[in-house]
């Protein structure tokens, strides 16, 4: 389907089941059971996981196919948010515009920035997207932020005002985001007995941007292109032995995963028409790191799963204090209640980042592969333990140097 | 004439920094051949020790004073740190007052033991993992060091102030002739910088003029040969690495009082440095140290309000602004060597 093979088809399948039907998956527990807390169905959580999603699947085109690590992701996500709200600013707040005009700066500045980092390869090429997103980032905090010349407005943030000129702006249309009338804050929300989910239009046209995106990159992953990719990163030197220019291929992956930042970083902004410097910071480029080698670098649904993982339980080891463990404890014996309370207390609530800093270590050292990874791993043992199979000898060749 | 003397000098406590993390992060590059992300949090750690020294020196016993009374008419609780109580009130006082630079004797050991176990730990295994791998792994070290130094101290800047005897300017215009006030500079900077240079000294006196040093250099130019020769080379990269964490604790140590420590500072100084390394060229000390001074000294020409009005925000920017072009230009870095680390 799709021109697909069976495989990338029922995969594609899968994922657009899950997210179409995310806000029964995601909100399994009864409202205002104990259980209740545990529930990531509501809508800005869930925007956030497929925003986050494509910002990651677009990483990955990068990082995952041609081994080059950017540092500097997020100011590609800063400059689509900052040109979706002067989209809503001078034109109106249809989304569209937003979202198209972020997808092409994102991708004319990612050219730009790749064109140079692109000359260097390896820790080098880590260091000057560092250093490029911070520079956007001084820019954007404090440098085009002036009287004279306000692109950004600063520490603010951007956004849109009352006196903003909006010339499409129709006379009826809704004061918010939206999509030739249908708001992104519009939510539907169907209780059936005790349970409540909700349906919101931002979330539909995220996730259906997501699953285009995510179509598209499984092509890219089985297109020539993308051999040529993984060519490389297994070895470039020889591909440039060869008598074959890489450069124009890197370029080009470069700039793909730029654009699809550009348009996480647009989604952003449609669902909340504001855009800060503070998206464009190191840290945030590090998250998206985080996301991909969590998930599984080089996989398809790995980035997907890794930004769905990290942001849920964000939101979730965020939302946890020292009363609800004592509740969870309860059935200890006092002394040892407190002592396991005690213990816990560093990694959650806002300890969350220790928590996430010592679970991206482990990953990194014991499974490098990811969450895939460790899920083909699991079902490999699981497998052989019910066959009781010898190892069969495992297909990979290792090139002669 | 005296301006420019006056931005070089500011520039040269922030360069002072640059060129000590730059000067750790290089001999870890050369030695062990690992891209550390964690180094910045080194610096942030060494920082704390002087905080934590300060908060064990001012530990107190409450006394109640019968001669003094509150405006509720009860007697007056009065703190006295113990340190006083044991030395006597004038030298505890004074030993309080001189607590960071005595933190430098508290933060030696720790930050070379802290050195030693990250490396036996944690890098050791990471040797012939690719360069990716090292970065990820110490950038999730870097958030954890931090994070736990957050749970700790919280989140706010804490005050660590330099000795009363240290802590005012000096008018160092009228010493070489210029009209006073023209050059008036906090001591502590100068301090600082005269630490800096004594540190760069030693580290190269060290490698330079001991046969300890001379097995590292032969290890850093050809790891395998020194090996083949019966050195346990490994053995003596650890102990750079402990030096190179002490290097850098070292920098946070005296840094503390120009600016307050807080958990993030690592951060902000590790991207500078990274830059100030691959701008001096990866692998070379003396660039590290050169690139570094270099740098802070141009960021404060560019801080000037000339430069600011000419160009806004230029002092943000300059610094990523010279790295690219000098990568661009130099792609070696400014004193880089062919052949090291060159992919």
């Amino acid at each position: 389907m799709l021109g697909l093979n069976k495989k990338d088809t029922s995969l594609l399948i899968v994922v657009a089941f899950l997210t179409l039907l995310a806000p029964f998956i995601l909100n399994p527990f009864p409202e205002g059971s104990a259980m209740a807390q545990f529930n990531a169905g509501y809508p800005d959580l869930m925007q956030r996981f497929v925003i986050f999603g494509i910002f990651a699947i677009g990483f990955n085109i990068l990082f995952g196919l041609t081994g080059y690590l950017s540092f500097g992701h997020a100011a590609f996500l800063g400059v689509g948010s900052y040109s979706a709200v002067w989209m809503f600013k001078l034109l109106s707040y249809n989304v569209i515009p937003a979202i198209a005009l972020s997808v092409v700066v994102a991708g004319l500045f990612s050219l730009l920035i790749g064109f140079i980092s692109l000359r260097r390869s390896g820790i080098y090429f880590s260091i000057l997207t560092l250093a490029f997103a911070q520079m956007s980032f001084a820019l954007a905090y404090s440098v085009l932020s002036n009287p004279k010349f306000n692109l950004t407005n600063g520490e603010t943030g951007l956004q849109v005002y009352a006196d903003d000129p909006q010339i499409l702006q129709g006379a009826n249309a809704p004061d918010l985001p939206h999509l030739f009338g249908l708001p992104m804050r519009a939510t539907y929300t169907m209780d059936v007995g005790a349970w409540s989910f909700d349906f919101n239009a931002g979330y539909y046209l995220c996730a259906i941007i997501m699953m285009i995106v995510f179509y598209l990159s499984i092509r890219i992953f089985r297109s020539p292109f993308g051999m040529m990719l993984r060519a490389v990163k297994s070895n470039q030197q020889r591909m440039n032995y060869t008598g074959l220019n890489s450069k124009p291929y890197t370029l080009a992956a470069f700039v793909i995963s730029g654009m699809y930042a550009g348009l996480a970083g647009g989604l952003m902004a449609a669902m909340d028409p504001l855009a800060g410097a503070e998206r464009m910071q190191w840290t945030a480029s590090g998250e998206v790191v985080l996301m991909t080698i969590l998930g599984g670098t080089g996989t398809l649904i790995g980035p997907v799963l890794g930004a769905g993982f990290i942001k849920y339980f964000e939101n979730i080891f965020s939302k946890i204090n020292d009363n609800v463990l004592h509740s969870w404890f309860a059935f200890l014996p006092d002394g040892l209640e407190d002592a396991v309370v005690f213990v816990i207390h560093p990694f959650i609530g806002k300890g969350w980042h220790l928590t996430l800093g010592i679970l991206f270590m482990l990953v990194v050292i014991y499974l490098p592969g990811g969450l895939v990874e460790g899920g083909q791993r699991l079902l490999k043992r699981f497998k052989r333990k019910k066959k009781d199979t010898d190892d069969a000898p495992s297909g990979k060749t290792e090139p002669a140097e | 004439m005296d301006a420019i003397l006056l931005q070089i000098l500011n520039g040269l406590d922030k360069g002072s920094a640059y060129a000590l993390i730059a000067l750790g992060l290089t001999l870890i590059f050369g030695t062990l051949g690992v891209v550390n992300f964690a180094h910045g949090a080194l610096f942030m750690i060494g920082a704390f020790c002087a905080v934590t020294l300060q908060k064990l020196l001012n530990l107190s016993f409450v006394t109640l004073d019968e001669t003094q009374k509150d405006f509720l008419g009860n007697p007056l609780k009065v703190e006295t740190p113990y340190i006083e109580a044991w030395f006597g009130p004038e030298v505890g006082a004074t030993i309080i007052d001189w607590s960071v630079p005595l933190s430098i004797l508290f933060a030696i050991p720790i930050m070379l033991l802290v050195g030693y176990v990250m490396e036996r730990g944690l890098i050791k295994h990471f040797y012939k993992r690719p360069h990716a791998d090292q970065i990820l792994v110490t950038f999730g070290l870097a958030i954890v060091l931090q994070e736990i130094v957050k749970y700790f101290f919280g989140a706010n800047p804490i005050q660590t102030p330099p000795p009363d005897v240290l802590s005012g300017s000096v008018d160092l215009g009228t010493m070489v002739g210029f009209d006073p006030n023209a050059i008036i500079y906090p001591i502590w900077r100068l301090v600082y910088f005269g630490f800096a240079v004594g540190i760069i000294g030693a580290v190269f006196s060290f490698l330079q003029f001991t046969t300890f040093g001379m097995v590292v250099r032969a290890g850093m130019a050809d790891r395998e040969t020194v090996g083949l020769l019966g050195i346990n080379i490994d053995r003596r990269f650890t102990i750079m690495f402990g030096i190179a964490a002490g290097v850098a604790g070292l920098a946070g140590v005296m840094y503390g009082p120009i600016n307050p420590p807080n958990y993030h500072m690592g951060m902000d100084f590790l991207v500078l440095s990274f830059v100030v390394v691959v701008v001096g060229g990866m692998g070379s000390l003396p660039g590290a140290v050169l690139a570094g001074f270099l740098l802070g000294i141009l960021e404060s020409f560019a801080s000037t309000t000339w430069a600011t009005t000419t160009i806004p925000g230029i002092n943000q920017i300059i610094i990523y602004l010279v790295a690219i072009i000098v990568l661009l230009t130099r792609p070696r870095g400014l004193m880089g060597r062919k052949g090291v680390m060159e992919e």
